[in-house]
């Protein structure tokens, strides 16, 4: 068990069609149970960078190590295994289908990973518990998932990418959507679960204010070696 | 699999959207079963009604037009054969019955039959059935009628009723026998063939209604009273008939019959055969029924279109769904299947309600066409021509879903997690 979850080293990646690469990264490392927060404005390449870590790309050069596993040499259909049994995703918003209720989608996940739904136990009852630890009252969770508030949706997003214990959660602006005191309060939630769910955080955002609250933060910006044309 | 849940309530969010696809569907295979259905159904009721008959003599014309006029009672006859003529043809060797016809007379718009009692006794039809009676009994008297299933049932008779008979066939008559009113002494069970939508009298009642008619309309004071029409009874040997039907002994014998009659020097006859003539039939209405067919095919790819359209215009909106699936752990197989799902699960609830439209028509107006041109059109499943072809369009449907499954697929390959709008 290597003390980093995340090992990025010389990784670079140019869409199909591309002529010059949008992310050269030549190290990032996230620690086990860190919470990261990367500075992300656009351009920077940071949907690239969210993507490679998601296994949706494969990466061109370089190495991403997810837990010891180089995610470029897994196949496809591995890589979606991988994503849907270690990774929750957040994003910044829009993230849950319309017309499923709100517990159906947090068991999302459970529904593409047999080992994901198996830690997370009783899936009806897990998905109850993060959403009662969100702040959802259970009379919300049997609604219509397009009926909730925006900030609301958020939390729900947040205890779906937590259910069964992921070891990495992916957050791409979680909060931008939401005002300062909501997204104060999203926040200590995460935290709160992130933590007791011993999940990593990788948190990215434009938003600098939030940086002072996470363990670590980084400027994907500098850390990008590719020439950004903007 | 969890998937087909996730299938369906995504289908069910767009309700509006499919049930519109299924009902474009839905109308066109609708459409087609109906085509293929009456098609067969309508040749199934023309042979059920000639099945018996191995030929049918009348007057020299044209094989489908005797054949119509004389069994299906659709158009009318232009020329008579002499009664002498009949008589010859039933003492033929050959010949195991002979049934008359003398048409030309209607009761509220159902043929009239002037015939022999051989009619009730030789004539087949279906799978060679004899005639039964479902009440009554055969004419005995000169002015006693027997009337079909249809005719009792619509117009609500019942043996021993009276009725007054119409000269020509149309469907309203100014020139009424009212003179001769009829004892309906016999009603026929049903026979789902035209036999059903007629009204059978002698061949002397015939002769006698038209006593003083022979100039076409009725002579001023030239009619018979009843009494006096029975007395003369005898001597009402009619000068001339329709047509003839025929039952031969040995089926072998039809083609030099027909070859004899067709060259009968007494007078110009034409024999044909039922069955032969039916073909001949279809190869002049196979025309339209081919038209009908593309038409109806033309249709049902314009539904699959319809499907096509719909889901590529949905798949934009999708594409937020197909990321958040894709996010949370979905192969793009699982949501290429999704689209191919989505799509068989529209085209199969197309077909069968297409095929339920198809069989609630067909069953609504089968008394229609059976009132209006006496074919008898069954509520019957479809062939295993039609099933095949409903087969094959689910396939063209889940086919024709490749294409935008296909673009989800490299769409989803492509977009990466980013959802872009």
């Amino acid at each position: 068990m290597t003390e980093n979850l995340i090992h990025v080293r010389d990784l670079s990646y140019t869409w199909p069609g591309d002529a010059r690469p949008v992310l050269v990264l030549p190290e990032l490392t996230l620690a086990r149970g860190e919470k990261l927060f990367l500075f992300g404005p656009s351009g920077s390449g940071k949907s690239t960078l969210l993507a490679l870590i998601g296994g949706l790309i494969r990466p061109g050069q370089g190495v991403i190590e997810f837990d010891g596993i180089d995610l470029g040499r897994l196949s496809g259909p591995r890589r979606d295994r991988f994503r849907a049994e270690h990774l929750g995703v957040i994003f910044q918003q829009f993230n849950l289908l319309p017309w499923l209720d709100v517990r159906a989608n947090v068991i999302l996940p459970c529904r593409f990973s047999r080992a994901r739904a198996k830690r997370a136990g009783n899936m009806q009852t897990e998905a109850g518990r993060l959403l009662q630890a969100m702040d959802l009252a259970p009379e919300l969770w049997n609604r219509r998932a397009d009926a909730l508030s925006v900030g609301q949706q958020q939390r729900v997003a947040a205890a779906r990418a937590l259910i069964g214990n992921p070891a990495l959660v992916l957050a791409d602006e979680p909060t931008s959507a939401l005002d300062s005191d909501r997204r104060s309060r999203f926040l200590e939630l995460l935290f709160a679960q992130v933590e007791a769910a011993g999940s990593t955080l990788l948190f990215v955002s434009h938003d600098r204010e939030l940086a002072a609250r996470f363990d670590r933060h980084l400027d994907l910006g500098e850390l990008n070696r590719a020439e950004v044309v903007a | 699999m969890n998937l087909l849940r996730l299938a369906l309530g995504s289908l069910l969010n767009r309700r509006f959207a499919v049930v519109l696809t299924i009902c474009t569907i839905a109308l066109s295979i609708g459409l087609l079963v109906l085509v293929e259905q009456l098609r067969a159904e309508v040749r199934q009721g023309f042979y059920r009604s000639v099945s018996g008959t191995d030929l049918i003599v009348g007057a020299r014309t044209a094989p489908v037009q005797l054949l119509l006029y004389s069994v299906f009672g659709i158009g009318d006859a232009t020329n008579n054969i002499s009664y002498q003529t009949y008589r010859e043809l039933a003492e033929l060797r050959e010949v195991a019955w002979a049934v008359p016809m003398a048409l030309g007379d209607s009761h509220r718009g159902f043929r009239v039959v002037g015939t022999s009692q051989d009619f009730f006794e030789h004539f087949r039809y279906g799978n060679r059935q004899p005639l039964n009676l479902a009440s009554g009994q055969v004419f005995d008297d000169l002015f006693e009628v027997v009337v079909g299933h249809q005719v009792a049932r619509q117009l609500g008779y019942t043996v021993g009723d009276k009725i007054v008979l119409a000269h020509g066939t149309g469907r309203v008559s100014l020139q009424q026998h009212d003179d001769h009113p009829f004892t309906i002494s016999g009603i026929l069970a049903p026979t789902a063939t035209p036999v059903d939508q007629q009204l059978f009298i002698s061949l002397a009642a015939h002769q006698a209604i038209h006593i003083g008619w022979e100039t076409g309309m009725q002579r001023p004071g030239a009619s018979i009273d009843a009494d006096a029409a029975r007395a003369r009874a005898e001597e009402l040997r009619p000068q001339s008939i329709t047509s003839v039907l025929l039952g031969l002994t040995s089926r072998a014998a039809v083609f030099g019959l027909q070859r004899r009659v067709n060259d009968y020097r007494a007078e110009a006859l034409t024999a044909v055969m039922p069955g032969i003539t039916l073909q001949e039939l279809w190869r002049i209405t196979g025309l339209a029924e081919q038209i009908l067919r593309v038409v109806a095919g033309l249709v049902v790819l314009a539904g699959l279109l319809g499907m096509l359209t719909v889901l590529l215009t949905t798949l934009n909106e999708r594409r937020r769904e197909m990321a958040i699936l894709r996010a949370n752990g979905a192969r793009p197989l699982q949501i290429a299947g999704l689209l191919v799902f989505e799509a068989g699960l529209i085209a199969a609830a197309g077909i069968v309600v297409g095929l339920l439209l198809a069989l609630g028509v067909q069953f609504l107006a089968a008394p229609w066409l059976l009132e209006h041109y006496g074919v008898h059109v069954g509520v019957s499943l479809p062939a295993a021509g039609v099933w095949q072809l409903l087969a094959g369009i689910w396939l063209a449907g889940l086919l024709v879903a490749l294409v935008p499954a296909l673009l989800a697929y490299r769409r989803t390959l492509a977009d990466g997690m980013q959802i872009r709008t």
